[in-house]
């Protein structure tokens, strides 16, 4: 029956790609291209300052990069069908992963999150998941017709959650989050009726609560600390503290590239990873928090004009879900960092030091020029 | 039952996709817009109070120590200064496993369970975050070498410089420059803790405990830039510590060196005043200690054979000795009775060995059987220290004169005005019988007051100045350690300075000095010994105090007794007679005679202070 069906509309029929005049050499983006090397260098700028001028750190955060961009460039030239047909294995294939994690992985800190298998270098199963999650809920939508059932629904949260599930298990809440809403925006932007949403937003809210008793002691702590920072201020509430400080001492111009005292005088925790904007604010100021603000915006904005224009519901839906959750990745740590929300393990996007996440960012953007440059010729 | 056939709708379905991008997006501007307004919020409106915070965060008020003043005797010696000294101090905050720290240290350099233990008391005691716990003082240099090499498997050991207070000739001076030591409990309560916040000594006893003020200075302060561990980064700005004022004392190192030496092996204490400006030139109390073990921690083991010797090394004679003066005060008693009438050049006693109150069945004997004869006169009296003639003047002078004269030239009242400590040791009247034991006063106490004895008591330091005060002919003589040039310091310890003892007939002080010089100078003085060959003339009066009571009908029998219940041995006495310039008073406990043990002690200082005196700067030179 699926056939049937998808002979009958032109949008799934031939689709060699055409070289275009410019925009489509090896199938990149270069409006998108041009604004993420624009960020990224800033990030390194930002990156030298932070990791106290660290040539080390500069070498092997440049080649996280260069990687980043080879999968990005990989992706790109994979035909969005592809993964479409592939989306149940590779599904299938990640939990797998997520479960393997939970059985013998390894890490940091108390929380187990890496896998290695023998052959293959050490990874995070749960940065596939980012893409996997959403590739799978928009294909099993994108085959239904629209807006969904409410059985349709039901089996699409259940991906979801399985994932989430597995995920905050290892524990790691950040991702957890962010793999929950690229589910969700697949949802919400299939067309879920606002009657499910209200009924659902109702039924989150009451179960805030219940959250309460089932997050771990630290996440508990977190989001006192948010409330209220000055109830530990050298121990649970430093963090949030030292930030808030730097960022609110840089003022309009900042104190000036390699100038922050907060940063370099260790007053600020983890200022080369997760909070990297208390650097950027703090020493380049309002100026540089609003110049980087206004990259993400346009990034996002390249993101929707690719999800908009995208033919096909499968690509509309990844495209529009890896844009947002572009977008999440910034307001969790830009509102973490800037004592808005409970401290969550996001790093800020394209910026932050860090391998894993930033491949994993690059390669949905090759997703997206991928969606960009395989359009049918009728859209072209 | 068939599936219901569902055709998608591409274009029903890309509209509502438009519909729901277009909401996300409206969410995305507001999200961003917020954070936007939260960094304008924090950068913008909330600036001036992050960027204090910030400031505070990284900048910090160190005080700085003042070093402190150092002191001198008259002829510019030094008697204590500051060395540098290295100390091992311990971080905690830095040490990776304190314990292992600890054990890794003793592998390499010698400490002491006993110094482990204080730096344990000390590390319970200090909160502060990354302070410098100090484990060991004084390292040698082999140790700093041993050390050095090793620092880098042993974080959060340090080595610190620090200025020391040193003694050079503490044996000597130690009971007149007292010693500091760490500040304890009590001392911090009553220092100004701004001043003293890193400061660790002070003075506890002798002219360092009395000029503290001046000689600690003013606190000084930098500002530096810390980073979150509170290491100092670097120094931003600094307000100079003021040093403490330097102190010269009146004290001359040589004199002291010849008391000292004339007291050797024995128990007592020597006062020389100089009688012009009543500078103490020396005053040394007898077995003396080296107060450089008090600077940084005395070991309990020397601090309890000290606190336990039965010599007393730490008891400062010279002034918290109370001693009966005996006959040292024949003279002022003479004198009180000449100036009161009670007595003339001519009024004479008849002595048989003893005497005898009306209506008392007591013997008062003189201290040679038999007497001193039928005609004893006061010059007589106070030449062969006979104790008749004054039981005698006592009793007709009674109590309430003696207790006023005496009290002119000081005695019941510290003489020494900045030494800490000073004794005011006993001159009894009836009032003070009364207030101390409730009952009235007798005769016989009177006779055993007027030959020094009974309740009658004195420091040495209060009969060198009463002495002074006698051979400068009753103007009042004020005893200091302070030299005459640093007014500043004197003005705050200024007192009512006693009035000048003045007589009715002026005369009466050649009388005396005549009859005191003859104690020296004449075949039957009793210190006739340490007249001969000497270039000036001596005015002195020996005596010799009881420590235990002799009952009636027995006899004092020194070889009987147990060695420190002998006699002290006194003497008092001032020269050149003619133009007195220094007065000495010397105490030695259990010496027995006046005149054969204490008297020569006298003489030494005076030939040190009347002939090599005359080139001071030289002689000391010389010597050292």
């Amino acid at each position: 029956m699926r056939k049937t069906y998808q002979h009958q509309f032109p949008d799934y029929q031939s689709r060699k790609p055409l070289p275009g005049p410019l925009k489509t050499v090896a199938n990149l983006d270069f409006i998108l291209l041009f604004m993420i090397v624009l960020l990224s260098g800033f990030g390194l700028v930002v990156l030298y300052s932070a990791s106290e001028q660290s040539d080390a750190i500069m070498v092997r955060q440049s080649s996280y990069l260069a990687a980043a961009f080879g999968g990005m460039f990989i992706l790109a030239q994979i035909d969005p069908r592809h993964l479409e047909r592939l989306a149940t294995p590779l599904f299938i294939l990640g939990t797998a992963l997520l479960i393997a994690v939970l059985l013998m992985g390894t890490g940091a800190k108390g929380a187990q999150r890496w896998l290695a298998i023998p052959g293959l270098p050490r990874f995070q199963p749960s940065e596939l998941m980012k893409l996997v999650v959403p590739i799978m809920v928009a294909s099993y939508l994108a085959r239904r017709p629209l807006p969904p059932s409410l059985k349709h629904l039901f089996f699409s949260c259940f991906f979801i959650l399985v994932s989430v599930g597995l995920i905050a298990r290892q524990p790691d809440l950040g991702t957890s989050i962010l793999i929950g809403a690229s589910g969700l925006f697949v949802i919400f932007l299939a067309g879920v009726p606002w009657k499910v949403i209200s009924i659902a937003l109702i039924a989150a809210l009451a179960s805030l609560p219940g959250l309460w008793f089932l997050m771990r002691d630290y996440q508990r702590q977190r989001v006192l600390t948010l409330l209220d920072p000055e109830r530990d201020p050298l121990g649970a509430g430093w963090n949030t503290i030292q930030s808030k400080i730097a960022i609110g001492s840089g003022g309009m111009e900042g104190k000036g590239w390699l100038n922050g005292t907060q940063s370099h005088l260790d007053f600020l925790p983890e200022g080369h990873t997760d909070f990297i904007i208390a650097v950027l604010g703090e020493e380049l100021g309002f100026l540089g928090v609003l110049s980087v603000m206004v990259l993400y915006l346009l990034i996002v904005a390249r993101g929707s004009y690719i999800a908009l224009t995208a033919d096909g519901t499968f690509n509309r839906l990844l495209a529009g879900s890896i844009t947002l959750t572009f977008f999440v990745y910034v307001f969790v740590n830009v509102g973490m960092v800037s004592g808005l929300l409970p401290i969550v393990g996001v790093p800020l996007p394209l910026v932050s030091q860090g391998g894993t996440s930033l491949i994993t960012l690059m390669a949905g953007f090759g997703i997206l020029m991928s969606i960009h440059s395989h359009r049918s010729l009728m859209q072209q | 039952m068939p599936e219901p056939l569902h055709l998608n709708n591409p274009l029903a379905e890309r509209r509502l996709f438009n519909a729901r991008m277009a909401i996300c997006l409206l969410l995305v501007v507001l999200m961003a817009a917020g954070l936007i307004a939260r960094a304008a919020y924090l950068q913008l409106f909330q600036h001036d109070q992050y960027a204090t915070l910030s400031d505070e965060n990284r900048l910090r008020l160190q005080p700085v120590a003042p070093t402190r003043g150092l002191i001198y005797d008259r002829n510019g010696i030094l008697l204590a200064d500051n060395q540098p000294s290295f100390t091992l101090v311990v971080v905690r905050e830095r040490a990776k496993d304190l314990d292992q720290l600890l054990l890794d240290l003793q592998e390499i350099i010698e400490i002491s369970d006993r110094e482990i233990q204080r730096f344990q008391k000390r590390r319970k005691r200090s909160g502060a975050f990354f302070a410098s716990l100090p484990l060991k003082f004084k390292l040698s240099d082999e140790e700093i070498a041993t050390l050095a090499v090793n620092q880098h498997r042993l974080p959060g050991a340090e080595i610190r410089a620090q200025l020391v207070r040193n003694y050079p000739v503490s044996e000597l001076t130690t009971h007149v420059v007292g010693y500091v030591g760490r500040i304890n409990e009590r001392e911090l309560k009553k220092i100004d803790r701004v001043q003293y916040s890193v400061t660790n000594h002070i003075g506890k006893t002798g002219i360092e405990k009395f000029y503290e003020s001046v000689l600690h200075g003013q606190v000084g302060n930098q500002k530096v830039e810390t980073d979150a561990q509170g290491r100092v980064l670097r120094t931003l700005d600094r307000i100079d510590p003021v040093p403490g004022d330097d102190i010269y004392l009146q004290l001359d190192i040589e004199l002291q060196r010849v008391a000292d030496k004339a007291l050797e092996g024995r128990r007592g204490a020597v006062v020389a005043i100089e009688i012009e400006s009543g500078g103490v030139l020396a005053m040394v109390s007898k077995p003396s200690f080296d107060g450089n073990k008090f600077v940084t921690g005395i070991d309990s083991k020397s601090y309890n054979q000290l606190r336990d010797s039965l010599d007393l090394p730490m008891f400062n004679r010279a002034i918290r000795g109370v001693y009966p003066p005996g006959s040292t005060i024949k003279p002022f008693i003479g004198l009180a009775g000449l100036d009161t009438r009670v007595v003339n050049y001519y009024s004479r006693v008849r002595d048989p060995g003893w005497y005898q109150l009306e209506n008392d069945e007591r013997f008062y004997r003189d201290w040679k059987k038999g007497g001193h004869g039928w005609t004893v006169n006061l010059s007589q009296a106070i030449i062969e220290s006979c104790d008749t003639y004054f039981y005698d003047l006592s009793f007709k002078l009674g109590i309430d004169q003696i207790h006023n004269y005496l009290g002119q030239f000081g005695f019941g009242q510290p003489s020494l005005r900045d030494l800490p400590g000073e004794a005011s040791a006993t001159l009894p009247s009836r009032g003070w019988k009364k207030t101390t034991y409730g009952k009235t006063w007798y005769h016989g106490e009177t006779l055993l007051a007027g030959i020094g004895q009974g309740y009658f008591s004195a420091t040495p330091m209060q009969l060198a100045t009463a002495t002074a005060t006698f051979g400068n002919k009753g103007k009042t003589v004020q005893a200091r350690l302070l030299m005459t040039d640093q007014s500043s310091h004197w003005s705050k310890l200024d007192r009512q300075k006693l009035p000048d003892v003045e007589l009715k007939n002026p005369q009466d002080w050649d009388y005396l000095f005549k009859s005191m010089e003859r104690v020296v100078h004449s075949p039957k003085g009793t210190a006739r010994r340490i007249g001969v060959g000497s270039e000036y003339r001596i005015a002195g009066k020996t005596g010799t105090a009881q420590v235990v009571g002799i009952r009636q009908g027995e006899e004092y029998d020194g070889e009987a007794l147990e060695e420190h219940q002998r006699d002290h041995a006194l003497f008092v006495g001032f020269a050149p007679v003619q133009a007195p310039k220094i007065a000495v008073a010397v105490v030695i406990e259990n010496g027995e005679h006046g005149s054969s043990v204490a008297a020569p002690v006298a003489r030494k200082l005076f030939d040190a202070y009347l002939l090599n005196g005359l080139i001071p700067s030289l002689s000391s030179e010389e010597k050292l």
